[in-house]
């Protein structure tokens, strides 16, 4: 437990030494986290009491049952930012995943490294960990700066309840987590089989498209995000997630990252 | 700690259509506990692939090696556990000061005394003043130091040398030499990988020369007498033909040649047949000034030895 402990604070000391990361975990947050609640505050004021939301597609229409047509758009603004707190845990690992394997190439510290009883599991444990639990708790401090300031910005009950309600919890604790699980997996796999920090940065990012499809089949009505939907998003991304751990215990011998992490 | 290596093999799989790459090939080696152990040969002869299979970082492609007790590819963290590396570049983390590059290593290497151990090997190499300045900033000298401190943190008993002095100035290469010394005296086991054949000389009390395969392992002397013989040098005033054709005349002596106003002698054992020819010399008339072995260099026997290869 102390290997794992100890690669992670190394991580982490080296990490936030970089600037660009530091932009990334607080920077951006904050931005994804503002943009819903600046947007709510506006459309508080613009949209009057029995307004009709004819820009709301037809199917969230249909699910927003008897709330009236303000609280209907409200809910539907929210669940559009909602894939923002998706993101996050998306973004913010492969940053620092790269960048620190990207420290490992350029200092060529990989090597001694290595040759420490550390054992290879527990090495990219620690450095998936590193990146893993700054992203997430950047996300959930957002998520409850978000909650507090909605009542501030306008948005009804209908809307803070829902903002609480089993799809964004599922969301933001579950879904998230899992994400980001995805995310480092993913970055580190990529690092282990390309020479150019650059290009493991880009296919790392690859990730967030389906993300943004999904994103783009809300705002137009394809999919409505649901409890339902959530949970299935869910499965997905558990199989997913045992799928990149164990192609990445497969990829990631000692020998393979020492002869091609350089 | 005894070093064994039996038929130890390496090869790497090579590109599409390239046959695969040989990087050792039957290396059989046996190395003393506290001995100060030579790896010599070119670039690409295979050593840091030895070290690094020695070390357990790659696992061997056949054979088998022993780090005492302990098995290559069997004990592989016991093994990294009673190893120290230097690698070939240090690898610190440059962002990072080197009183935290020590701390996070000596956590990895399960230090008791993590503290202590960090600045006892900080004082020891004269670090310990700039201990909280970011390894960045350090000159190339200061970095190897900081990276030997860090591969003797856990107090190995075995000691893998990748090129220690490899691009130091003479005063930072002769301090990391003494500190060499200071560590053989202490009874540690160290393989030197070097491409500095007078620092392997003035280290290494035995040497292996190798290109892919051993070529010839032995104390640097004993290589000395076996390729080139034993021969000493008489600088006389002046060279007469009578006087070589005198030396020649003993049954002993194995060859003899001149150049300027020196007559060199190949003897067997000269510390008792060199009595006699000087003797024999200054009775003929022979105004000797000095007499001395000619020793040759272990680049002389090192290079005499890879010319066997074709090299």
């Amino acid at each position: 437990m102390h290997h794992l402990i100890t690669i992670i604070d190394k991580e982490w000391a080296e990490v936030f030494k970089n600037k660009m990361v530091f932009f990334t975990l607080i920077f951006m947050p904050l931005l994804f986290t503002a943009i819903p609640l600046i947007s709510l505050h506006f459309m508080a004021g613009a949209v009057p009491e029995g307004a009709d939301a004819a820009d709301v597609p037809e199917g969230f229409l249909r699910a927003c049952g008897a709330l009236s047509a303000g609280d209907c758009l409200q809910i539907y603004v929210i669940d559009q930012f909602m894939m923002l707190y998706m993101m996050m845990p998306l973004i913010i690992p492969i940053t620092i995943a790269a960048y620190s394997v990207v420290g490992e190439k350029t200092t060529r510290s990989l090597e001694p490294l290595l040759a420490t009883p550390i054992t290879t599991e527990v090495l990219l444990a620690g450095k998936a960990l590193a990146a893993v639990i700054p992203a997430l708790a950047a996300t959930w401090v957002c998520f409850g700066i978000f909650l507090l300031a909605l009542p501030l910005v306008g948005a009804g009950e209908a809307a803070r309840a829902h903002a609480v309600g089993p799809t964004w919890l599922l969301g933001v604790f579950v879904a998230a987590p899992l994400m980001a699980v995805v995310a480092v997996n993913f970055a580190l796999m990529v690092s282990s089989r390309v020479n150019d920090p650059r290009v493991a940065e880009q296919l790392s990012a690859v990730l967030i498209v389906p993300l943004m499809a999904l994103f783009f089949a809300q705002i137009i009505g394809f999919i409505i995000l649901s409890p339902t939907l959530m949970l299935v998003m869910i499965a997905v991304l558990v199989v997913l997630d045992i799928a990149l751990i164990y192609l990445g215990a497969r990829l990631f011998q000692r020998e393979t990252i020492l002869t091609r992490w350089r | 700690m005894k070093i064994i290596t039996e038929h130890l093999t390496k090869t790497f799989n090579a590109r599409r259509n390239q046959p695969p790459i040989v990087a050792v090939e039957d290396l059989n080696l046996e190395i003393q506990p506290g001995e100060v152990f030579g790896l010599l040969g070119p670039n690409g002869a295979g050593k840091t692939t030895t070290v690094r299979m020695l070390t357990t970082l790659i696992a061997p492609t056949a054979g088998q090696a022993f780090i005492g007790p302990w098995k290559v590819g069997r004990d592989d963290r016991q093994i990294r556990q009673s190893v120290g590396l230097l690698t070939e570049a240090p690898g610190m983390y440059e962002a990072l000061s080197a009183e935290k590059n020590l701390t996070i290593y000596a956590r990895l290497y399960n230090v008791r005394d993590v503290k202590g151990q960090v600045e006892k090997y900080l004082r020891m190499l004269g670090l310990w003043e700039r201990r909280f300045d970011p390894v960045g900033s350090f000159s190339k000298g200061m970095r190897q130091k900081l990276a030997i401190a860090r591969a003797l943190l856990h107090e190995p008993q075995v000691l893998f040398l990748d090129e220690p002095t490899s691009g130091l100035d003479p005063e930072a290469a002769k301090l990391v030499r003494d500190f060499i010394e200071e560590l053989e005296s202490e009874g540690r086991t160290i393989v030197l990988c070097t491409h500095n054949l007078d620092e392997a000389e003035r280290l290494c009390q035995r040497v292996a020369i190798f290109k892919t395969r051993l070529i010839a392992v032995d104390t640097p002397e004993n290589l000395r007498k076996r390729l080139f013989g034993r021969k000493v040098v008489f600088h006389l005033r002046q060279v007469q033909p009578q006087w070589v054709e005198l030396l020649r005349s003993f049954p002993f002596v194995e060859e003899v040649s001149t150049f300027e106003n020196r007559i060199v002698v190949g003897l067997p054992n000269p510390e008792e047949q060199n009595p006699v020819l000087v003797r024999r010399l200054v009775e003929a008339g022979a105004d000797i000034q000095f007499v001395g072995e000619l020793r040759h260099t272990l680049e002389d026997v090192y290079l005499r030895t890879l010319q066997g290869l074709g090299e």
